[in-house]
Order: C-alpha cells, then structure tokens, then sequence
C-alpha cells in the first residue's frame, strides 16, 4: 500500500514536473498570484484576533450606531432607511438618520447579507458587519497591489499589499467588529486614488469615470472625502505649476470632478456641499483653471506671435483670477458659500480646536499624535518612508509626484489628528514598499551580478549588460557582495520585527471591543469585565419601553443600540446647545440638575464609573494621554469637557469653580463645588461603604488612585436603580416631583 | 386543593380594592383617631353628617396598640381623620412617615390640632406645608374682629369670615355667618405650591400667649395667619388643617355669633355649614375630574396614528367628566387647553366644549420635526389637577412627498434639456460636417 502510494506520489511529481515546467514569466505570474492571494487571507485573518479572544460582536461606540441601522435597511428596506426619522435619539429633537449618515457602509453591508442570502447562506446580519471591515482591508491589499505596480513595478506592489495588510496603523481600524465608515473608507479612498493616478496616465474617459465612481463610493462612505476633493485639485494645481500639464490630465480631471460632484450630491448628507461650501471650492477653482488652461493653449497654437499671446495671457490670467476672487468674495459674503468648518479648520491650525471647539477636542482621536503613536502604528515604514520619498524623487512621474503628494499631506493631518494616521497609512505602506522593494531589488542584483562573473570565470569587458557593469563596479569595492548580503540580511531582519510588532499590535491593542474589558488578574489570568453590556441588558429588561436615559454623549449608541432606549444625547454630536445642557446638568448641584433632567423629561441616569476597577477612562476621569503605553490613548476625558462643553454655552458653569490650583481632585483638598456636583455624586454614591483595595482606606478610588472626599453622599431627587456587578455603569432613576410640595 | 385560598384572598382583594377606585373616587372608610372618647359625643354633629353622607366611621383612641392603616400591603381605609391635637405617639406601627405615605399613596386626611398640639401633629402638618406657632402655648387673638360671647374674654374666639373665594372647595352656597374658631394658628410655606388658606385670619389678628404679656412681637400676625388651610397632592389626595379641633364641635355648630363691631346677630354660626361643604371638598365629593377617552388623529380620518408628519392636520379631544358623589357628570368649561408641546409650546389652543363632556380641537402641526407631546395641564382651583401627556413623534416629510414639479425649477429642466440638445447637435455637426 505504502509502496504503492509512494510510487504514484513520485511519479505524479515525475509528471507534473515534466508537464508543468513553466517558463519563467509563467513561474513569475504564479508566484506573483500566490503571494497575493496568501496576503490576501493574511490580511483578513490577522483581524480575527477580536472574534477569538472575545466573541463576534460589535466595538466601540459609532459602530454600534452602524449596526442598528444596517439592522434596520435590512429590515425595513431602502426607502425606509432613506426616509428614517429616529425618535428615539436627541429627545426631543429627534434626528433624521436617513440625511445625516453616509450611507455607504450600510448599503455595502446589507448587500453582502442580501447576497448571501440569496446564496442561500443563513448568517445573521451581526456577521456580516463583524467581518465587513477585514473584508474590505482584504480588499484594500488588492488596490495597493495594483497601486504600487502603477507607480513602481510589481514588486514594489506585492510588497505594499504586504504592508498594509498587516500595519497597526491601518488595523486600528479594521480588526473584526470594529464596524465603522474608516473600513469600508480607505479601500474607496486608495480605489479613487489608484483609478485617478491611471486615469491621468493613459488619459483614458473609462478609468476616469471609474475613478469618479470610487468617488462616489468615498462620498457615500465616509467624510473624509473632502480630502480626496482638496488633494487631487491640488495635485493637478501641482502637475500644472511645474508644467506637466497634459490632454491626460485635462480629460482625467476634469471627468472624475464633474461625475464626481454630480454623483457625490445624490448622497443625502452632502447635497450641495460641493457647490456651496469653502472646503470644497479649490476643487472648482482648479477646474475652471484647467479651462483657462486649455483656452490658453489654444490660443498659444492658433496665434504664432509669441509677443501677443503673453499679452494675451496677462489679460486673461487676470481677468480669470480677479473673476474667481470676486466670486468666491461675493459668495462668502452672501452667505452662498458657506465658510470652513471648525472640524477644517482644526486641521489647519492643530490648537483651533481646543480654543473654539470643545466638542471636537474632547474626543480623544482628534488629539494631536504622540510620537510614540506614530511609532506604534508604523514600526520600520516610519524610517522606510523617506527613504521611499527618495527613491520617488528620483524617478519622478505623474504617478510618484502623486504618491509623494499624499504622504506628505496625509503625514501632516496624521501629525495633527490621532485618527488621520489611518488616512496616512496607505501612503506610508506604499512609499515604504517604493523603499523595500527598489532596495531589495538593488542589493539582490549585486549579489547575483557578484556571483555570475565568478561562475563565468572570464568576466571583463564581454557584454555591455547591466551585469557587468555591475561587476566592473564591484571590482572597486571589494566588500560590497558581503555588504550586499548583509543589508539583505538586515531588511529581512527588519521585516520580521515588522511582522511581529505588527501580530503583537494588532492581538494585544487593537482588538479589545472596548464595550468588554479585560484585565490581568493577580495571578496572570484574565478578568473580563462585562458591565457595559449587563448595564444596557439591564436597561432593556427593567425600564419602560419609553423612557429616556441621560448620560454623556459617548454612550447615547450604545444605549439606543442596545438598551433600546431613548437618549438625550448620541455620538452624533450635531447639537452642541443639547450637549452642553446635558454637561450642565452633569455639572451642577443635585436640585438644579433636577429642573434640566425634568424639562427633558429624563427618566434615568447613566454614569460610567471606574474608581472599583481602576478602569481610567470613566466619566469623572480627566484627560490622560499616556504617551508610553499608546494604546490607552483612547481615553476620554469626559468630565472636563462636561464641564468645559456646558460652560461654553451656559456661563454659569466655571471651569476654575472645579478646580483646585488649576488641578482637578476628588480627594478631600477638591473643590466644594466639585464634591457635590451631581456626576460626583452618582459616581461615588456608595462608594464611601466600599473597600476596593486591601490595605486601603473604605472609598479609596483605584483609578485616581485616592480616597475620596465626600463619602457620606445622599441622593434627594434621584435614587440608584442598578450597579453593575464591578460597578463601571452606574443607573439612577429620576424622582418624581415630591407629593405635597 | 390550594385554588380555594387563592380565590379566596382575590375576593379579599377585590372587596379591598373597591374601597377607592378610580372609578369611583368617593371616599367610604374612614378611621377617626381620637385622643379621647369624649369628642365621639362632643364632636356627635359633624361624625353624624358624615355617616348620613354614606361614610362608615371607625373610632379609635389614637393611643391604641392595635390601629394599623394597611394590613398586607392594602390600606384598610380611604381616609383618616386625626382629631387627637395633645397625643404624642399613635398606637400600633402608626408614626407621622406612615400617616404621610397613607397620603402619598392617594388617601385623604383631616388633621385638626389645638393650642398644645403635639410634636407628631406638627410634624404631619409640617410635612404638608403648614407651619403651626412654635410657641407652644400662643393661640390666635384678635381685639377687632372677636366673636361677641357672654363672658369678656380674651379674644381667642374668633368669627373667621375671610374665606377663600372658590365654589369648589366651599360649595355654591355663600357662608352668610361667620366661622367661629379657637385655636393655633398656623402660616402657609411659601415653597410649598400645592397648600391653600380656606380660612384666614382678619389683619389684625395676631399669635401669641393669650394669658401672658406680649413682650416681643409675635412672629405670626395678620392675614399672614392661617386658620384653616387645605392641600391637594399632586395624587389628588386631599389634606385637610385646621388650627382648632373646637371647631368641629356641636357647641360651636349650634352657638350664635356676633362679630365684634357688627349689628347682625347670626342665629347659628358658620361652622356646621363650613366644614360640611369643606369635608365634602376634603372626600372628594366635589372637585374631583377625570381625563378619558384622549384621542388624536388626521382630519379625515379615524385612527390614531403613531407618528405625524410636519403640516399635518390633526384634531385632538378628550372627555372630562366630574365626579357628583353618586355619578360622574360631564364637566363643563370654557378654560381647558391642550399644547403641542417639545420642550416649549408650539401651539397652545382653548378646546372646544359640546357640554356633555367632550373637549375637542384642531390644529395643523408645526413645521419642525421632533418627538412632541400633546400636554393637558388643567389646573384651576379646587379641583383636581389633570396632567395628561401623550408623547408623539413628528417626522419631516420622505423623499416622495414633496412637490414633485415646481414651477421655480422650469428654467433648470429647460436648461439641462437645452444643454443636451445642443450637445447632441454639436457631436453631430463636430464628427460628420468636416
């Protein structure tokens, strides 16, 4: 039997080594095609980590918003989406769902369900949305194949795939549950960019439609669109400027901006942005330069008098560029175009935020990138980059100029906003692979070209090949196979540090679901804290089906998501009055927090409380950005801005009211406004009873790491309704007024 | 086997919780606490108006060890009347927390104290928003406004006629003579919104120990001084106080009065006919509505819908019917409004009355989108207040609902067809006519 197996097994291997002896392109395209479908699996199974360690669930905050709507279109349908008021978040403003979300993360994932559906594959919606985001990064490895062979050469491409297959930068936010816009996003946005860098190469109308239909995709998936509306304006200004302006371009531009614009204004949600607002207006500065710009040349190639046309072109560049000042003038002034958002403006100036906008610096993605974040997220591509800008540099075309424009963009929004390093990554991977790749190819030539005049024996001065050339060089520098090897030797060393800070990354950060928590426990074992979720089951079973929970706006999804209960405020922070009244009532004393919760008819109250667990991003906790331990990075500072938010709106509240020496404490030496204010007390009502630490006083808050101030706290309008087993949620029910009074 | 008890202990639910329904809001049991069984005879008149009303009275003496106001959770009365001033401690489980938890869970007090009244009657009267003297021993005098009597006396005995101007709670009937009253006063909390004075005193009275001399002002005077003062909980509940339990006696029903300073001589005081109408008041005889029937639905239609859309045309009605003390009868006025309300009112209309009881309206939504609520906050002297909400979300219009063809946007669909032409015509004439 054995025997015979064996016989069969080598001469099959006989066989199929005599038939199948490929030639050396074949070989090549079937290496090619291997590796690319083995990055392919590797880039979705890396994000599996969550789905192993916890279970197949939803992350974080916006992706549960994400998912109760896609719950929703696949239940209810399109139009019922489309037309989606949603009574049950902002009370009582309610808020139209189907004309303020980009829709496309929805929509793609429902048509995958409906698909399999059809395959007559029975998965639950859930699934679908826990593995949309792997999916797509899968599909992203694919883009930046094609992408890096458009600007380099395959290999520059297989290596890019590589890269942004497993980069943290990249995996942050994509790992399995982690349902958001970003996973579907930065596969349109690298699509648009590879379909607009080929359009302008061949000229061609079908790849520019198609790039203005990855536009579209874009438009309808995420907001960070209008980076792709400023930087390819910017790149065809670029390309314009240091005269490489060309037909291609012409016809590429000009294609994808109009589709584009036509195509991004059906999505509900942007409209006419693309005509009225300021960030959206270099796109059509440069469009209509580019008309200038062929009206010019025309008029170069019919008129021959050299003297005349720069005349011509005096006159017409002036009246051209005063007629777009005037414009834009006037439409600024009428109020026709709307100015810059904050959010814009934020990314200009990095302090604008923290000034004006509290609600957006009070979000901790929006905070300004530690270095060891870049660090953390980039490994060896953050020293590969520039030597990839090099290698751009000096082989420049449409297509690098393109690259080298976006890294260098994208790197400094991602210096400015912790969350746009996951714009940068794509770039970073792709200049990075431009570096590996062309480094690679380069040292291996040597040593090849080193070890062929050596077999050869005869060597000098034969051929005129790259080879000898090569060769006659080596003789100059005798060490440089040695060298050679022992560079290769080192980028191999540094990609597989890449690999596994990039595996230990993505298994030890990045794939937390951040609504359980983990811990190491004392004997090294791991503690799983579920409170969030019992504290919204909790919700669910025991209130009313119509009453309205209060809580920071952090957890307003959440709640909806899965408590199925009304909130005053959500994650879409659309409404800074409402927010601000919310933080008010946070921040005030009992009796006057009550008038608010009782003109918004709130019914319970919800506080995340961290001080039994030592959990640090809790509600009382103030910012703490860690900047050895990144991945901690994602902690609110909630009660500051509580304070700050309200106090924007209603002066009454005053920030320095809660502080001592310009520090904020809970222990004894807090202020008196602090210790009694209302998210004080809901967070240590009770708290005072409890020994959280052996050897520590009863009230000893292990997230601050102090005994509290105010241990004998009474409640008189509200009463405490539930406490989650390791006390991280917190529910209050609001009194009724008293009786006789 | 076990369905015998358990049918059993439903009848006794049943009997028990007929005792007050809403259905019919009169009270029927009352337990009278007494701090002696003297006033059973004393006070006979007024216990008797109340048993002919159809009420079945349960005296006890406040101090006995076996009066409890709930057994297994159920309250054994609808209403209590505390006519023990001086006792310290009740008998039994009852404290002044359980008599306010007897009120806050729906039922009805009278509370009647005297000059010595005890901590326990200040304190329930305290709870309620009334603050009696703390001078133990002061009494309310008044050298004007007196009731003439046989003896000269001190002036504690005083014709009260400054009576709150409200049918409701004192009847259609105008008191002719005045109320005599000798006791405590008391003043009304200012923070207390829901405490009435049925009965003030004149501005020249004042509290103080009538056999003393008055050495320092006294803290209570004027019309400031409330003899008499009721509450209506916001669970309607309804609590009667009275600064003088002699007030409720058959001396003070049957004697004449005579105001000092006044020729008409009354032969039979205020008072029988006062706190008659004012415990009807108190039992919910009078004054007592109720909202049913809120309905709400497009004009044109039938069924309540679960959401509205900006400009809709809704009409809006309810019934509200009063409570007679033997039938509900449909209560008529002209005041009853409904909001449309999202943290401020967006329309406030005066409904519409048939005079059977129907209350109706209608109104075209707001354009503004939200979760609304049709507010009723009927609150008016006497009765009970109503307070109806009914939450309602109102939607922007979908995507097929607006106009479809705009006479403003022809020039746009003639611009884009012409462009289409023309660019038809120019790749025609462009490819073929070179």
């Amino acid at each position: 039997m054995e025997k015979a197996t064996d016989l069969l097994s080598s001469s099959q291997s006989m066989f199929s080594l005599k038939s199948l002896k490929l030639k050396t392109k074949q070989q090549e395209l079937l290496l090619r095609i291997s590796i690319l479908g083995l990055v392919y699996i590797l880039a979705f199974i890396t994000r599996l980590f969550s789905v192993l360690r916890y279970e197949s669930m939803i992350h974080e905050f916006d992706p549960y918003f994400n998912y109760r709507t896609t719950l929703y279109l696949t239940q209810k349908g399109f139009y019922e989406f489309w037309n989606w008021f949603d009574s049950e978040s902002w009370y009582p403003l309610g808020r139209i769902i189907g004309g303020t979300l980009y829709p496309g993360l929805m929509v793609t994932a429902a048509f995958i369900y409906w698909i399999l559906r059809l395959l007559r594959f029975a998965v639950h919606i859930r699934e679908v949305c826990v593995l949309t985001a792997p999916f797509f990064a899968s599909n992203t490895t694919l883009v930046a194949y094609f992408f890096g062979k458009e600007l380099w050469d395959t290999g520059a491409g297989l290596v890019a795939a590589a890269l942004i297959a497993i980069c943290p930068g990249y995996i942050s936010r994509s790992v399995a549950g982690s349902y958001d816009n970003e996973g579907v996003a930065i596969f349109a946005l690298l699509l648009t960019f590879y379909l607009f860098v080929k359009a302008v190469k061949t000229g061609s109308l079908a790849w520019s439609l198609a790039s203005a239909l990855g536009y579209f995709y874009m438009v309808s998936a995420w907001g960070g669109y209008v980076f792709i509306i400023n930087l390819i304006p910017l790149y065809v200004l670029v390309l314009l400027v240091v005269g490489r302006y060309s037909m291609r371009l012409y016809v590429a531009y000009n294609c994808m901006y109009i589709l584009g614009m036509l195509l991004a204004m059906q999505i509900r949600f942007v409209g006419f942005q693309h005509v009225q607002s300021g960030e959206h207006m270099a796109a059509m500065g440069v469009f209509f330069l580019m008309q200038v710009f062929y009206f010019l040349d025309w008029v170069k190639h019919l008129l021959n008098d050299q003297k005349l046309f720069q005349a011509f072109l005096r006159i017409t560049l002036t009246c051209a560029i005063s007629v777009g000042v005037i414009a834009l003038g006037v439409g600024t002034a009428s109020g026709y175009i709307s100015p810059w958002t904050g959010r814009f403006y934020s990314l200009l100036d990095p302090t604008y935020a923290k000034d004006h906008i509290p609600i957006i610096a009070s979000v901790s993605e929006h905070q300004p990138t530690a270095w060891s974040s870049f660090m953390f997220d980039f490994h060896i591509l953050l020293i590969l980059f520039p030597a990839g800008l090099y290698f751009c540099f000096k082989r420049l075309s449409d297509a690098t100029i393109f690259i080298v424009m976006y890294g260098l963009t994208s790197m400094y929004f991602a210096g400015v906003m912790v969350r746009l390093i996951l714009v940068a990554t794509p770039a970073v991977c792709l200049i990075s692979a431009i570096a590996v790749s062309a480094t690679i190819k380069n040292l291996s030539l040597l040593v090849r070209t080193k070890t062929k005049p050596t077999q050869a024996g005869s060597g000098k001065g034969t051929t005129s090949t790259k080879a000898s050339s090569k060769g006659a060089l080596d003789q100059s520098l005798p060490y440089q196979k040695n060298g050679a090897i022992a560079l290769l030797v080192g980028a191999f060393y540094l990609l597989t540090r890449y690999a596994i800070h990039c595996t230990w990354v993505t298994s030890e950060a990045y794939s937390s679901p951040s609504i359980v928590l983990a811990a190491r426990g004392a004997h090294g074992n791991r503690v799983i804290f579920d409170d969030y979720r019992e504290a919204y089951f909790w919700l669910r079973q025991n209130t009313p089906q119509d009453a309205k929970v209060m809580s920071w706006w952090d957890y307003g999804y959440q709640i909806t998501a899965m408590g199925n209960r009304t909130v005053i405020v959500d994650n879409n922070t659309w409404n800074n009055t409402h927010i601000a009244t919310v933080g008010r009532a946070m921040s005030s004393y009992e009796d006057e927090a009550y008038e608010i919760m009782r003109s918004l008819d709130v019914d319970y109250v919800l506080v995340v409380f961290g001080g039994v667990t030592g959990y640090s991003s809790d509600d009382i906790n103030k910012l703490t950005v860690k900047f050895f331990s990144p991945f901690f990075v994602i902690s609110f500072s909630v009660f500051l801005w509580m304070v700050r938010i309200g106090g924007g709106v209603f002066p009454v509240i005053k920030e320095p009211d809660y502080l001592v020496n310009g520090e904020y404490r809970v222990d004894k030496g807090a202020a008196p406004k602090m210790l009694n204010c209302l998210m004080y007390k809901l967070s240590y009502y009770r708290f005072g009873e409890l020994t959280t630490e052996y050897g520590q006083p009863p009230g000893y808050d292990r997230a601050r790491g102090v005994e509290i101030g105010n241990k004998d706290i009474k409640l008189e309008y509200l009463e405490e309704a539930f406490t989650t087993s390791n006390w991280i949620v917190r529910i209050y029910k609001v009194k009724p007024p008293k009786n006789r009074w | 086997m076990s369905r015998a008890p358990v049918i059993l202990s439903f009848l006794l639910l049943a009997v028990l919780g007929n005792a007050f329904s809403p259905e019919n809001p009169t009270d029927r049991k009352i337990l009278v606490l007494l701090d002696d069984l003297s006033i059973k005879s004393s006070h006979s008149l007024y216990f008797q108006s109340l048993q002919t009303r159809g009420f079945d009275l349960d005296f006890k003496l406040a101090d006995d060890p076996k009066i409890a106001l709930q057994r297994y959770g159920q309250y054994l009365y609808d209403a209590l009347i505390l006519f023990s001033p001086t006792i310290d401690s009740l008998g039994g489980s009852l404290n002044a927390a359980a008599i306010l938890d007897f009120v806050d869970s729906g039922h009805d007090l009278i509370l009647a104290a005297d000059a010595s009244a005890s901590d326990l009657i200040r304190e329930i009267a305290t709870e309620c928003g009334v603050d009696f003297d703390e001078d133990q021993s002061a009494m309310v005098i008044d050298h004007t406004s007196f009731a003439v009597s046989d003896t000269e006396g001190d002036h504690t005995l005083i014709a009260g006629d400054d009576f709150i101007q409200s049918d409701v709670i004192l009847g259609k009937e105008k008191i002719e003579a005045p109320v005599l009253f000798k006791g405590i006063g008391h003043s009304v909390n200012p923070a207390n919104s829901l405490v009435l004075k049925v009965l003030s005193a004149s501005p020249s009275a004042y509290s103080a120990n009538p056999k003393s001399k008055l050495s320092t002002p006294p803290t209570l005077t004027g019309s400031a001084i409330s003899l008499v003062s009721v509450v209506q909980a916001r669970n309607n509940a309804r609590v009667l106080i009275s600064g003088s339990l002699s007030m409720f006696s058959n001396r003070f029903f049957r004697s004449g009065v005579q105001k000092a300073g006044s020729t008409i001589n009354h032969e039979k005081s205020g008072n029988e006919q006062f706190v008659t109408e004012i415990s009807k008041w108190v039992f919910h005889e009078r004054g007592h509505l109720k909202a049913v029937n809120v309905r709400h639905h497009k004009v044109g239609e039938a069924d309540e819908p679960s959401i509205y859309r900006i400009n809709d045309d809704l009409e809006y009605s309810l019934e509200i019917y009063e409570w007679s003390g033997t039938s509900w009868e449909p209560y008529v006025a002209d005041d009853v409004q409904v909001q449309f309300y999202m943290m401020s009112p967006y329309v406030l209309k005066t409904m519409s009355t048939d005079q059977k009881g129907v209350y109706y309206t209608s109104f075209k939504v707001p354009d503004v989108y939200g979760v609304f609520q049709f507010k009723v906050e009927y609150e008016k002297l006497g009765v009970t207040s109503l307070s109806l909400a009914k939450q309602i979300p109102v939607r922007p219009f979908r995507h097929n609902e607006y106009e479809r063809f705009i006479t403003a946007a022809f020039p746009y669909y003639g611009a884009s067809f012409s462009m289409m032409g023309g660019f038809f015509l120019f790749s025609l004439v462009y490819l073929y006519h070179k």
